[in-house]
């Protein structure tokens, strides 16, 4: 059963890369030529395609890239200057920072607010905290981000409204530049999160067997933590595992509007600079992250879900 | 004898969508003494379970106490503190509900959960706990005890996990038990047993219980007294013998002759129309728009709960005209079939869920699980009901999927009229297809809430006859004309519908395909007695105008026989006896029937189920000899594990497939 699993996962994997290869292929032109733009001729075209390799066959060249990307070289960018791991290598960095303080600060918090409001359902907090969650997840990022850029910053002046700090600085210079927008990030999760724990909450909270363990006599916090919350949050896992994904690969938005070095922003940049093999490299890595994130999850699920245990055990 | 439960004028109801206030249960009255057991019977909807928890002051979620007082013991229940009532739930009044698949916390093994009851509850140290435990466990005879409490409740069978639900009521030692149907869903071997295991305890411990249940057969079993409800009244108590002997309610009269009985082959007698929505009961007598006696006076006037002196107590003005109109309690005999066309042809058809694994399959190997259902060959004639009978897990469904092409036999043939069948549904004709229908036990599950009534019915009417406009909207009325729904329903919601009428709905949809065959699982079982009943006289009316095939498939076998001209037995996927309803149902059976046949419970005191063999699951059949070996009452010995038995037949048309000899079998 794992092993399959494992096994499923890279081969997922291994077709996105395929896809991702064969999507640059069939562009126009190549990377040369789209990164060089009107320049792309003679001499210059020459050693931009001689760095890139691409005097070779599109098969030599997928094979050459996807070797290198397992052994965790990524190529080099189109203008020959950087190698593509150690420029994403920062990033990645980044946008794992962001989204490890969105997480530390918001799951635990979406989670205990989900129980709450879904044990407390119809109440005076539920409603309070339903609706937030509600606007907090209609609201489009860049207007919350104006807003508390407005407030915070240029008002209260308490916070840095854009980051300055550049991509490869030490993880202690980002901060307190980074708190804006986490908290931003933090609250469109906790809002997702949050609606998710309460629905699950509420429909275990309905359910037979918490009204046979109420009939038992089991006073109400042993039934909510022993009975109620182990499988109202079975699903929650899910749901996390699909933030953490969105967080590194899906942030650009967030990444623009305050100046900050991560993958998302990369990758607007390198589309707007037309280079090709970063944009395909990052592609790859948040395709990797997006399939190993889940992958993670669904093996938690299975540990922590008696009925899916005892079935990969059986086998099958 | 003290009074244990006493329930005084308990009103409870809801505030309606209207803002008015809906009563669920209407002024009741019960007392229950220790060492009693009071069943109470009625109708889906009619309050039972509302009753039997509001006893441990429980209301469901929305439901409130509008009047009246429980007591239990002494204490006043709706007045206890929340701690005081967990010292009570469950301990000296335990509940035992209705799926314990569900009641079971899927997280937590059953060990966990037991000894969470006797921290709760018992007065052990708590180093005692865990041989309490297995102990409890051994004592509702689940075999070992030792094993079952590392495990989870999914790994359990429904019988299993309802005994693990009966142990763990029994860990406070409790004075008194409510049980919510505890036995229903369940198939007919284990729910005998269960029963007999409750009668064992409640007698041994002289407790009081609450028996909750639409099956009067259960009813019959353990219980002393019997409350009938309707609408959230009591309409009849007393006796169980008066009740269910000489019912003085005209209500309880329906009710019981509603109920198919294993020996009598006509059909039942329908109760039509339903009750009345909770606080929808005008103000006089609350089942007038169903009763076959009902008066003036009955509309207006409610009549009062009040001793009869023909035995019990009862709430109508004419019980005793009532008990003289008892008399037609049999309907029509069903229609039966004669002729020799075959219709369905199966031939040596074995399917199997087990899926080769990935590398066996790459070294072309199949595996070597035994296919779940093997060697099934049965010809069905045209215009026939075979009947296919067996306990859950015995393949019924999964041949009458292999039939309809949901499921790829693994080997075999299926023949309809003269043409072979291909075996997946992609691969057969239109005109195939149209042929065969397939009717499930839930009506729910299997019409799309979204659709209204001629959406559903239009689908097979423009698929295979290509109908449209105003024919189609004619034919989709004419066809639920023929289910007894008026052409109103046309733009209903399924959510619109009550049980019945779904199930008629899905049924006129099968109808509308124009089919030769049709294939009947469960069809029954989710519905009430009162509405089983008008759907066999349905079907039983489709196969006279319609000349249908049916192969009816049910855990019930009072409702096969109803329906059949032929039965099948199965057990574990393999064919033990076939033959003739009569032939099969008395005389010479094969030791499985005669298993099935002793488990059935009949709603009469004096009848007596006899338990054969014990009620074991098992998860495969055995790779060699007879499937049967490992529980049957009569084995002879090796010659059973061995070798497959012979086909033996005692008359024509009459197989069973059995080591013992005919006359041995008849001996018995
Ligand atoms: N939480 C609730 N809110 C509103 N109405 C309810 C609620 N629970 C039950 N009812 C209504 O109360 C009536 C009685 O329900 P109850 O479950 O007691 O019936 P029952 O006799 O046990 O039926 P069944 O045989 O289907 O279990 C029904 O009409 C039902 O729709
Ligand atoms: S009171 Fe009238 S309507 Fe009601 S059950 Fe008796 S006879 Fe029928
Ligand atoms: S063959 Fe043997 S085990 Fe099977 S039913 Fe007959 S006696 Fe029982
Ligand atoms: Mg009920």
């Amino acid at each position: 059963m794992l092993m399959r699993r494992l096994f499923l996962g890279a081969i997922t994997v291994w077709i996105v890369s395929v896809i991702i290869f064969a999507g640059v292929e069939v562009l126009p032109g190549d990377a040369c030529t789209a990164f060089l733009e009107r320049e792309a001729q003679g001499k210059l075209l020459e050693n931009c395609r001689e760095t890139q390799g691409l005097n070779r066959s599109a098969a030599e060249r997928y094979f050459d890239w996807a070797s290198g990307a397992l052994r965790g070289d990524l190529g080099v960018s189109a203008n020959g200057q950087k190698s593509i791991s150690e420029l994403v290598g920062n990033r990645l960095r980044n946008s794992l920072l962001l989204a490890l303080c969105a997480l530390t600060a918001g799951v635990p918090m979406a989670i205990f607010l989900g129980v709450v409001t879904g044990l407390q359902r119809d109440k005076p907090v539920d409603l309070v905290f339903s609706t937030t969650a509600v606007f907090a997840m209609t609201i489009p990022e860049f207007v919350s981000a104006t807003v508390l850029i407005l407030v915070f910053s240029v008002w209260l002046g308490w916070l840095p409204g854009i980051v300055l700090t550049s991509a490869g600085s030490p993880v202690s210079e980002f901060f307190p530049e980074i708190v804006l927008p986490v908290i931003v990030l933090g609250m469109v999760m906790t809002a997702h999160i949050l609606r998710m724990v309460r629905s699950s909450v509420i429909e275990v909270m309905a359910g037979d067997y918490i009204q046979m363990a109420i009939l038992k006599g089991v006073p109400y916090w042993h039934i909510v933590f022993r009975h109620a919350l182990p499988n109202a949050l079975l699903p929650a896992i899910n749901v996390v595992a699909l933030t953490i994904a969105w967080l590194l690969g899906g942030v650009v938005v967030i990444e623009v509007v305050f100046n900050y070095p991560g993958l998302g922003r990369m990758m607007i940049d390198a589309i707007s600079d037309r280079d090709l093999p970063v944009v395909q490299a990052i592609a790859l890595i948040v395709a990797t992250v997006y399939v190993g994130v889940n992958l993670t999850a669904d093996l938690m699920t299975m540990v922590l879900n008696p009925r899916l245990r005892t079935h990969a055990l059986r086998g099958s | 004898m003290s009074t244990l439960i006493d329930i005084r004028d308990i009103s409870v109801g809801f505030v309606g969508r209207d803002g008015r206030t809906r009563e669920v249960l209407r002024n009741i009255d019960l007392a229950v003494d220790s060492g009693e057991c009071v069943g109470l019977v009625g109708e889906s909807g009619s309050g039972k379970s509302t009753l039997a928890l509001a006893a441990m002051g429980y209301l469901k979620r929305g439901l409130r106490l509008l009047n009246g007082s429980a007591t239990f013991n002494g204490t006043d229940i709706f007045a206890q503190s929340r701690q005081e009532l967990e010292r009570i739930r469950g301990g000296q009044l335990a509940l035992i509900p209705q799926n314990s698949g569900q009641s079971l916390t899927p997280t937590m093994r059953i060990g966990a959960q037991l000894h969470e009851a006797l921290r709760l509850h018992s007065a052990l140290p708590a180093d005692h706990h865990a041989t309490k435990a297995i102990e409890l466990l051994g004592h509702v005879r689940l075999p070992d005890p030792k094993a079952i409490v590392t495990r989870f409740p999914h790994e359990l069978s429904g019988g299993q996990q309802q005994r693990v639900a009966i142990a763990m009521a029994l860990a406070g030692e409790p004075k008194a038990l409510l049980l919510d149907e505890p036995t229903t869903g369940l198939d007919v071997t284990t729910q005998a047993h269960i029963l007999e295991l409750l009668r064992d305890i409640a007698a041994e411990r002289g407790m009081a219980m609450v028996y909750v249940s639409h099956d009067l057969g259960a009813i019959a079993r353990v219980c002393t007294r019997v409350v009938v409800m309707y609408a959230g009244e009591i309409v009849l108590e007393g006796s169980t013998r008066h009740v269910l002997k000489s019912p003085t309610h005209p209500y309880a009269q329906g009710l019981l002759a509603s109920i198919p009985k294993l020996d009598c082959a006509a059909l039942p007698i329908a109760l039509d129309g339903r009750p009345p929505a909770p606080g929808d009961a005008g103000a006089g007598c609350a089942f007038a728009d169903r009763c076959a006696i009902v008066q003036d006076r009955c509309r207006s006037v409610r009549p009062q709960l009040a001793p009869s002196e023909i035995g019990g107590t009862v709430r109508c003005f004419l019980a005793e005209e009532a008990k003289r109109q008892k008399g037609r309690t049999t309907g029509a005999a069903p229609v039966r079939y004669s002729g020799d066309d075959t219709m369905l042809d199966l031939d040596g058809l074995s399917i199997s869920y087990a899926k080769p694994r990935l590398l066996e399959q790459m070294l072309g190997r199949g595996t070597n699980v035994p296919p779940t259902v093997d060697d099934i060959s049965i010809s069905v004639g045209k215009g026939e009901t075979l009947g296919l009978v067996g306990e859950s897990g015995s393949g019924k469904s999964t041949i009458l999927k292999a039939i309809a092409g949901l499921l790829p036999p693994a080997g075999g043939a299926v023949t309809a009229g003269d043409q072979p069948l291909p075996h997946t549904v992609e691969q057969r004709h239109p005109s195939q297809l149209r042929q065969i229908q397939l009717i499930f036990q839930n009506p729910d599950d299997s019409l799309n809430p979204r659709h209204t009534v001629s959406d559903i019915l239009e689908q097979p009417l423009k698929l295979y006859f290509g109908l449209s406009g105003n024919k189609l909207r004619a034919r989709s009325a004419e066809i639920l004309e023929r289910v007894r729904l008026g052409a109103h329903y046309l733009d209903r919601l399924p959510n619109q519908l009550s049980g019945g009428e779904k199930q008629r709905v899905a049924i006129a949809r099968a109808f509308a395909a124009g089919p030769e065959i049709v294939l009947c699982d469960e069809v029954t079982s989710a519905l009430d007695v009162s509405v089983q009943a008008a759907i066999l006289d349905l079907l039983n009316d489709l196969k006279k105008t319609q000349g249908t095939t049916y192969i009816f498939v049910s855990h019930d076998l009072a409702v096969v026989r109803v329906l059949s001209d032929r039965v099948a037995v199965l057990y574990q996927g393999r064919l033990c006896e076939i033959g003739q309803t009569h032939q099969v149902f008395g005389g010479e059976s094969h030791p499985y029937t005669k298993v099935l046949l002793g488990a059935v419970l009949e709603p009469d005191p004096d009848a007596e189920p006899t338990l054969a063999a014990d009620d074991v699951v098992e998860r495969a059949p055995p790779e060699r000899g007879c499937p049967f070996q490992r529980r049957c009452p009569r084995r002879l010995g090796a010659i059973c594990d061995t070798d497959a038995p012979p086909w033996q037949s005692p008359a024509t048309g009459h197989a069973i497939r059995c080591h013992i000899s005919l006359e041995d079998l008849n001996a018995d």
